[in-house]
């Protein structure tokens, strides 16, 4: 979550309740929305590490409230993340906060996000074709986890095909 | 176009097809400038209705171009009447349709063999080359088949024979997986990296990771554009190793 909080206070400086409800319109009932606490945790951190800074600002009748901005330091660990092709066992979701969060900031566009991840997929499998090659035909588990990732890769690159008609 | 080297194998400049048929006219492809050379392999991706088809199709003499260039190995080729393009494909390309095409009243090895004999190849060298084609994908007990007999994924299989029968210059495919299970898919795989390796130039639409990550290249269309073309970094060579890494790629 770091990085997709540090993407919106990269688009505008806001207070935690604010991108508590930002994540929540940007990605509907599709994203698990973290609880206020989580959020404070992980602002704590990010600016700990320098990523970000606050301030204090006064309301009227309530108590003060704490607007949290980007440092330069947190635009580079952006630029970064955008830059990166994404790894983990959640490609998509890590890849589709980066897609609709990283444009909105300006740090990315999303055709090139696009561009760079499926040749990112294509390299994996061309991998994966030539695990396949190297492992024995009849070692049925192992050849059948190879075509399981390499349908879930197929997969990844059909839905990126739909992104790209859609999104960029 | 030349290069130092040598020609290009394929090259267009600002082709464009617009389809006029009735109502409104669509603009299939929309400005492409490819360069493709010899011995490479390029695989064509995107979605649905992006203009794939129409562009190898144009790039076979299969379509005519509304506006723009054609070069075949150095050669103006857009200019060229139909009859001239059949001699050109005769002579230089081979096609592997979406939908195979196979002559019906033909059997599967006469239908594969027939390229090669109309290039002017010796009948023996046709032959050996068919039983070579249809030994690698599988099909040699189908060669005295008729296509109407086979599986939709063994007419395909036998289309990529026939299209490789004559060892084109250039191979132009049209979603020659498509109808494919895995094993089958497999076999197409081997062979289609083993003619790649031996120099064969391709450019091969195709919906298939596994395909389009055998080449060397990959141009993504979109609205009958170029979004992305970009190369492939080469196989990495790794230690023979289990199913332990897939498990690792996907967490
Ligand atoms: N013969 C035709 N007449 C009219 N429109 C066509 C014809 N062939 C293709 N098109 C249109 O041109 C566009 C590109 O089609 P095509 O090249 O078949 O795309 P792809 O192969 O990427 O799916 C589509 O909008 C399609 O409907
Ligand atoms: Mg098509």
């Amino acid at each position: 979550m770091r990085l997709h909080l540090l993407a919106l206070l990269a688009k505008e400086p806001a207070h935690g309740y604010e991108l508590k409800q930002a994540l929540e319109q940007i990605f509907g009932n599709a994203y698990p929305s973290p609880n206020i606490g989580q959020i404070y945790v992980t602002l704590g951190r990010l600016e700990k590490d320098g990523l970000i800074r606050s301030v204090d600002v006064e309301q009227s009748n309530r108590p003060n409230k704490k607007v949290y901005y980007c440092t330069a330091e947190g635009r580079e660990a952006l630029d970064e993340w955008a830059d990166s092709p994404t790894e983990g066992p959640r490609v998509r979701d890590e890849f589709f906060m980066k897609l609709v969060l990283a444009p909105l900031t300006g740090i990315a566009d999303r055709t090139v996000l696009i561009n760079r991840q499926r040749r990112h997929y294509l390299a994996i499998m061309r991998d994966l074709v030539e695990l396949a090659q190297q492992t024995d035909q009849d070692n049925r588990p192992a050849q059948l986890l190879i075509e399981g990732a390499m349908l879930h890769l197929q997969a990844d690159l059909d839905w990126l095909e739909r992104c790209q008609e859609d999104l960029a | 176009m030349t290069t130092a080297t040598g020609p290009s194998a394929l090259h267009t400049v600002n082709l464009v097809k617009i389809y006029q048929t009735g109502g409104l006219p669509v603009h299939a492809v929309r400005g492409i400038d490819l360069l493709v050379e010899p011995g490479e392999f390029v695989a064509i991706m995107g979605p649905s209705g992006s203009g794939k088809s129409t562009l190898v199709h144009m790039l076979g003499g299969l379509d005519t171009r509304t506006s723009g260039e054609i070069w075949v190995d150095g050669k103006r080729a857009d200019t060229l009447n139909e009859s001239a393009w059949a001699i050109l494909r005769r002579q230089k390309i081979g096609f592997v349709f979406q939908f195979f095409n196979l002559v019906d009243n033909m059997t599967v090895a006469d239908n594969v063999e027939l390229p090669a004999l109309l290039g002017g190849a010796p009948a023996k060298h046709a032959r050996e080359r068919r039983q070579y084609l249809l030994g690698e994908l599988g099909l040699t007990d189908k060669a005295d088949a008729a296509p109407a007999q086979l599986s939709g994924g063994e007419q395909q299989r036998v289309a990529l024979a026939r299209a490789l029968a004559n060892q084109p210059q250039v191979l132009l495919a049209d979603e020659p997986t498509g109808n494919l299970d895995s094993r089958n898919t497999r076999d197409v795989l081997r062979l289609i990296g083993e003619v790649h390796r031996q120099g064969q130039t391709i450019v091969m639409v195709t919906h298939d990771a596994r395909v389009a990550g055998l080449a060397d290249r990959v141009v993504t269309l979109l609205d009958g554009q170029i979004v992305d073309d970009g190369l492939m970094a080469p196989v990495r060579r790794r230690p023979k190793s289990g199913a332990g890494d897939v498990v690792e790629l996907h967490g």
